[in-house]
Order: C-alpha cells, then sequence, then structure tokens
C-alpha cells in the first residue's frame, strides 16, 4: 500500500523523449531547415571563387574562403554597360525608405488618432473609403500615377517615389494605428480633455507616449515593405534613381559574359540585409505590438 | 446660486434618447449621490456636466455660468473615473501637474498645489512613481489629487471605488467623506453601492430610464420612497411586496388583514383601491415586540442566513418569499414556526397601477 513515505511525491517525472515532444521539435526542425537551407546555399556560394563554384557541389563548404564577390556586388558588378554595383542603388533605397517611412508613419498615425477620438462629420464616409483602398490592387492605378506624377513634376525622382510610397502605406497604417487608439481605455482621454489638453497635445502627451509598441510594428511593416519594393521602383524612377531592388535585378539578370553565381548570392544577401536585421533587432517588440493592436477592434 | 444646475437636458445616441428632459439642482457644497441600476444614464449625465459629451437639448450652469458649450477643462469640474485613467507614461507628480501645466501655471505654483494635493491625500512618498507602481487605493488617490490640485469647483466621480476590494472601499469611502468636510466643494457621485449613496449623500438622486424618479436625504428616499420601484432599488435585502386591497382603512391581503389607523397617507390618496403593500425586512416585529403589532402571522422557518450582527429569514407569506432580518442573537433554526408581525406605521402602500407611494 502507498503511505506518506512511499507515494508519489513533488513534481511529476517527464521523459523529454515523449513522442509529443519528437512530433513538435521534429516539425519545427525540419520547417527550420526548409527555410534556411537556401539560405545556407547562398552564404556558401558567395564565399566561393567562381572556380569553385564551377566544381563544388551546392551544399559543400567552401574551400577557401574569399570576400571578393561581396566587394564586387557592392562596387563593381555590371548592370549592362555600366560596373559600379550596388552601392548606388542602397543610397538610392535608403533615401526612398527613410522620408518615406516617416511621412507615412506621421500621417497615419494622425488619421489614426482623429478617426478614434476625434468623431469629426464624415469620418465614417473617410473611414470606409479608406478601407477600400486597402483593397484595390495596385496595378489598377500603376498608369493614372504615371500621369500624376507627371504633372507634379517629380516623375522620375525619388521624391516622386517617396509621394507614392507614403500614398499607398496611408490606408493600412491608419486602420493600425486606429485599432491602437481605440484599444486605449476612453477614460484616458476624458481626463487629457478635463485636464485642459487640446488635439495635438493629447495626441504628443498621452497618445504617443503609450504608442511604442504599434509604432515599432509601423515601421517594420513600412521598411520592410517599401525597401522590399520593386514595382513602383522600375515604373516610377529613371535609372540613376533605381532603388535596390531593381538594381539587384539588373545584375543577376545580366547577360553580359559568364553568370557570376557568388557574386549573386552576395549581391542578393546584402540587398535583404537590412529588413533582415530590422526584424532580428526588434522581432519582440514586433509579436508584442501585433498582439496588442489585435487586443480590441 | 446653485452649484450646478441642469435644466431640460435631454441627451441622445443617434435615435436613443439616454437622458429625456431631466433637470437637476445642486447646492453650493453639497455632496449628491447618482444612483440606478446599470445602464439608467448616470455616467452620460456626468459626461455631460463635465462635457465630454454634447448635449442635444437643454441647458447646463456651473455657478450661475452657462456652460452649456464651454470646454470641460474651463467648466471648473474635476472627474475621478473608475479605471483611475492616470496617463502611464507620467509619474504620480506629472499626473498631479498635467493640468496645470497645460494652463500655463508658473512652475512654482505648480509644485506647491502639487505637494499641498500630496500631503491632503497622503501620497507623497509616491511622487516620483510610475502609475503601474501602485496599489488599486494608491492609484485612485492620485486621480482624486488630480482633481484637486486644479482648484475645482465641483468634483465629478464615476464609480471612483468599485475596483478595490471591500476593506480598500471602505477606507476611501471614509476619507472621501473627510476629503468633503475639509473642502466643502460640490461633489457629484455615481456608484452602485447603497452604503456608500446612504453613507456620503446629503441628497441621493435615484435614475431610472434616464429620468430622476426621486431627490431626497437618504432617511427620506429610505422612509418615504415616491413609488415602488425606489422603494425597492433602495434597502439592502430588498422590501417585501405583497399585492392586496385597500377597504375601510385597513390593507386586505392573503395573509390577513392590517388596520392602518397608523400609517400616514399622502394627500387625497386615502381611498379604496388595490395596492401593495411594502415590508422592510428590518421592519417586521418578532418576540415581545408583538403587543404592538397590528397583525401577527405565523410563519415557518425555511432558511436562516447568520450574518454575525444580524440574521436573514427566509419564509412564505401568501405564497411568496418574504424576508425577515431578526437580531444575530436571535436564536431560530431551519424549521421552526415563529410569530412575526407588522406595524402600519413601518410599512409603505402602493398604487397597484400607477405604482406611486399611498
Ligand atoms: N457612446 C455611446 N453610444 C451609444 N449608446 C451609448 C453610448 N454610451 C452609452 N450609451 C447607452 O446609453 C445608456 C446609458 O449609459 P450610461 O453609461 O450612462 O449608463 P450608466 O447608468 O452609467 O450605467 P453603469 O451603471 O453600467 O455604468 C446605455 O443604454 C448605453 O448603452
Ligand atoms: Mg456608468
Amino acid at each position: 500500500m502507498q503511505n506518506e513515505f512511499t507515494g508519489p511525491r513533488g513534481p511529476k517525472p517527464r521523459s523529454i523523449f515523449r513522442l509529443s515532444n519528437l512530433i513538435v521539435y521534429g516539425t519545427i526542425l525540419l520547417l527550420a531547415i526548409y527555410y534556411l537551407a537556401p539560405l545556407y546555399v547562398m552564404l556558401v556560394t558567395s564565399m566561393k571563387s567562381m572556380a569553385e563554384v564551377r566544381l563544388s557541389n551546392v551544399f559543400a563548404l567552401p574551400i577557401k574562403v574569399t570576400f571578393d564577390p561581396w566587394f564586387k556586388a557592392w562596387s563593381s558588378a555590371c548592370t549592362g554597360l555600366k560596373c559600379e554595383g550596388l552601392m548606388g542603388g542602397f543610397l538610392n533605397s535608403l533615401f526612398i525608405t527613410v522620408p518615406s517611412v516617416i511621412v507615412s508613419i506621421a500621417v497615419a498615425s494622425v488619421n489614426g488618432y482623429a478617426l478614434a477620438n476625434w468623431p469629426y462629420r464624415g469620418a465614417n464616409i473617410f473611414f470606409t473609403i479608406l478601407i477600400f483602398g486597402a483593397f484595390v490592387p495596385y496595378q489598377l492605378m500603376l498608369y493614372p500615377i504615371v500621369i500624376i506624377l507627371r504633372e507634379l513634376g517629380v516623375f522620375g525622382d525619388l521624391a516622386g517615389l517617396v509621394i507614392v510610397h507614403s500614398i499607398f502605406g496611408m490606408p493600412i497604417l491608419t486602420l493600425i494605428f486606429r485599432n491602437y487608439f481605440s484599444s486605449l481605455p476612453a477614460e484616458l482621454f476624458k481626463a487629457a480633455r478635463i485636464d485642459g489638453a487640446g488635439f495635438w497635445g493629447i495626441f504628443f502627451k498621452v497618445m504617443i507616449p503609450m504608442s511604442s509598441p504599434i509604432l515599432v510594428v509601423a515601421i517594420i511593416l513600412q521598411v520592410t515593405g517599401i525597401w522590399n519594393d520593386f514595382l513602383f521602383g522600375i515604373v516610377y524612377t529613371r535609372p540613376e534613381a533605381y532603388p535596390m531592388t531593381v538594381q539587384l535585378n539588373n545584375i543577376v539578370n545580366s547577360t553580359y559574359g559568364e553568370k557570376e553565381y557568388n557574386v549573386n548570392m552576395a549581391a542578393t544577401i546584402i540587398t535583404g540585409l537590412v529588413p533582415l536585421t530590422i526584424y532580428f533587432i526588434s522581432g519582440k517588440l514586433f509579436v508584442r505590438g501585433i498582439a496588442a493592436g489585435a487586443v480590441k477592434g | 446660486m446653485e452649484s450646478v444646475s441642469i435644466k431640460n437636458l435631454d441627451l441622445k445616441f443617434g435615435s436613443v434618447e439616454v437622458l429625456k428632459n431631466l433637470n437637476l439642482d445642486v447646492h453650493q457644497g453639497e455632496f449628491i449621490v447618482l444612483l440606478g441600476s446599470s445602464g439608467c444614464g448616470k455616467s452620460t449625465l456626468l459626461n455631460c456636466i463635465a462635457g465630454l459629451l454634447d448635449v442635444s437639448d437643454g441647458q447646463i450652469f456651473i455657478n450661475g455660468n452657462n456652460v452649456t458649450w464651454q470646454e470641460p477643462s474651463r467648466r471648473g469640474i474635476g472627474m475621478v473615473f473608475q479605471s483611475y485613467a492616470l496617463y502611464p507614461q507620467m509619474s504620480v507628480a506629472g499626473n498631479l501637474s498635467f493640468g496645470l501645466r497645460n494652463a500655463g501655471v508658473a512652475k512654482a505654483e505648480i509644485r506647491k498645489k502639487v505637494a499641498r494635493a500630496a500631503e491632503i491625500l497622503q501620497i507623497e512618498a509616491l511622487l516620483n512613481r510610475k502609475p503601474s507602481e501602485l496599489s488599486g487605493g494608491q492609484r485612485q488617490r492620485v486621480a482624486i489629487g488630480r482633481a484637486l490640485v486644479r482648484d475645482v469647483d465641483v468634483f465629478l466621480f464615476d464609480e471612483p471605488l468599485s475596483n478595490l476590494d471591500a476593506k480598500l472601499r471602505t477606507e476611501l469611502r471614509v476619507e472621501i467623506k473627510r476629503l468633503h468636510q475639509q473642502l466643502k466643494n460640490t461633489m457629484i457621485y455615481v456608484t452602485h453601492d447603497q452604503i456608500e449613496a446612504m453613507t456620503l449623500a446629503d441628497r441621493i438622486a435615484i435614475m431610472r430610464e434616464g429620468k430622476i424618479m426621486q431627490l431626497a436625504s437618504p432617511t427620506e428616499i429610505y422612509g418615504k420612497p415616491v413609488n415602488k420601484y425606489v422603494a425597492d432599488f433602495i434597502g439592502s435585502p430588498a422590501m417585501n411586496f405583497l399585492a392586496g386591497r385597500i377597504e375601510n382603512g385597513a390593507f386586505h391581503f392573503g395573509g390577513g388583514v392590517i388596520s392602518l389607523d397608523k400609517y400616514d397617507f399622502a394627500e387625497g390618496m386615502a381611498g379604496d383601491r388595490e395596492a401593495w403593500i411594502g415590508i422592510r425586512p428590518e421592519h417586521v416585529i418578532v418576540a415581545e415586540g408583538l403587543s404592538k403589532a397590528d397583525l401577527t402571522v405565523k410563519v415557518r422557518a425555511d432558511i436562516v442566513e447568520p450574518m454575525g450582527a444580524d440574521t436573514l429569514l427566509w419564509c412564505v407569506m401568501d405564497g411568496q418569499s418574504f424576508r425577515i432580518r431578526l437580531d444575530g442573537q436571535f436564536v431560530i433554526k431551519e424549521g421552526d414556526m415563529i410569530d412575526v408581525g407588522f406595524s402600519s406605521n413601518a410599512v409603505s402602500l402602493f398604487d397597484k397601477f400607477s405604482e406611486i407611494l399611498l
């Protein structure tokens, strides 16, 4: 018979090799390999010389590690006749992304705040149109925008692209900010009004200090979205203003001479580095922000 | 001059009428409690007074000024919310001074006012903390302090103690009463809690469906409820109601006949009619008091609930569940038969159909 001395006591022993654990971790491992394998191939190939690329298996580690393909991709890879690498594109992308992100988030956060807290006449109609805007396919508007930019005199410039990105980011960002501000307790807003804060006072002193999770979400969405954009970049800019993605495409698809796989791989990784860094830095914040925005509609 | 005066106030949310032709006059320094079931419009009324909602019709005066279109911050009101509504990124001192900073008050002056409010509310030690580092009771003190520093004429409280546990609630209730005695401001206070209402109020306003049914002192509301709804709402456990008929100065019902010689009828209400009799559980007579009763009935104790100071007894009277409140010392157990009596000067009579007090 079991008594207080011989019976089970304390935490129940559990084996790490239970079937359920094997299934869960096995699945996770398989998925991880599936996603990481291409990255691995790119990384090793980018550090091989062309001679080695031609001879070796794609999964093999480089016999002699070289960073020449990286330097070449950055500063001297050829797109057609010009051989200036990705550097110019990187700067273009930077000049496009930074102002676009700032402008779109600044405008959308005020929009969302006004919609959530200052129900003005016609707010509902405005909001409906905005939501509708979020679902209209981009392709429909490609050409009309060309005309608008031309009339504004910014077609082909970085400024034109900044305007386009800011406008296209507006619906979804406004929606995100509106939902976030609506989820904050209404009493906070009321208390601030009684305390004599106005539209901007409440926005800057009460709302924005509470908005870091949603700001992080908005920044990540915009940085990655705009950095990775290809379509607008190729349609609305002249070659000297091409963003990095377009230049990458031109390098990779260059038909001149032998295909330099190692340079192409290096160029691709360099281009993806910015969004990748953002994800690594703010992964946790991102998840927290998404959850915060989803608490209440 | 009234401190707060509300004239013919209407408020609609779309097509839903929440406040209907509401009138309320609050004297200088008076403590008014708004009491009513959920959704009757108490918070809405408070928000209208604060200027957080645009009224659909009517006027609001504070200290004789028509503030109907005035901004909340310029009405001389402070508001305390159930959810505290402290600015989470500001320190306690920052929360207290936010209103003064917005008004452009000089730094030295702000420091003085914050220090004084902190002293009154005993939160001096907390001034540098963030709201998240405070307990519920401390948070609510800070919220009260936010109204205090602005030297407002009228305090508005929307269920300020509902989120606190029972012990803390009692503590802060007393503190609010002390604050009122000390500051002598006008206070309008919304609550669901009858004890808060009875203990704090100079006058209680019982609201129902956007109207004020009765506005009177706690004693009067308890003793002379204007209708059956108010009678039912005030008092815990609730008043017992039995249906019957008034005939020749006596109330006839299934349990017997009560002579109404001692009942104080309202002007012109004394005729024969169908009626409800309302008997508070604590006004039922037992034991030696029975000699003065106008009617004595024998009932069986179905359930006995000892509550310390008193004991609640459930029985059946005229086919209905009936509550009786006894002294805690009274010895009784379930199944016992007991004589209970009613005295006609401790009952209320209501018209069967209009339900108004007779
Ligand atoms: N913004 C709003 N839009 C539409 N209807 C509203 C709004 N705010 C309140 N109401 C309605 O108005 C009525 C009164 O609401 P109010 O908040 O004043 O009730 P209350 O008496 O404070 O209730 P409680 O005791 O639950 O706090 C309710 O029926 C509510 O549904
Ligand atoms: Mg309410």
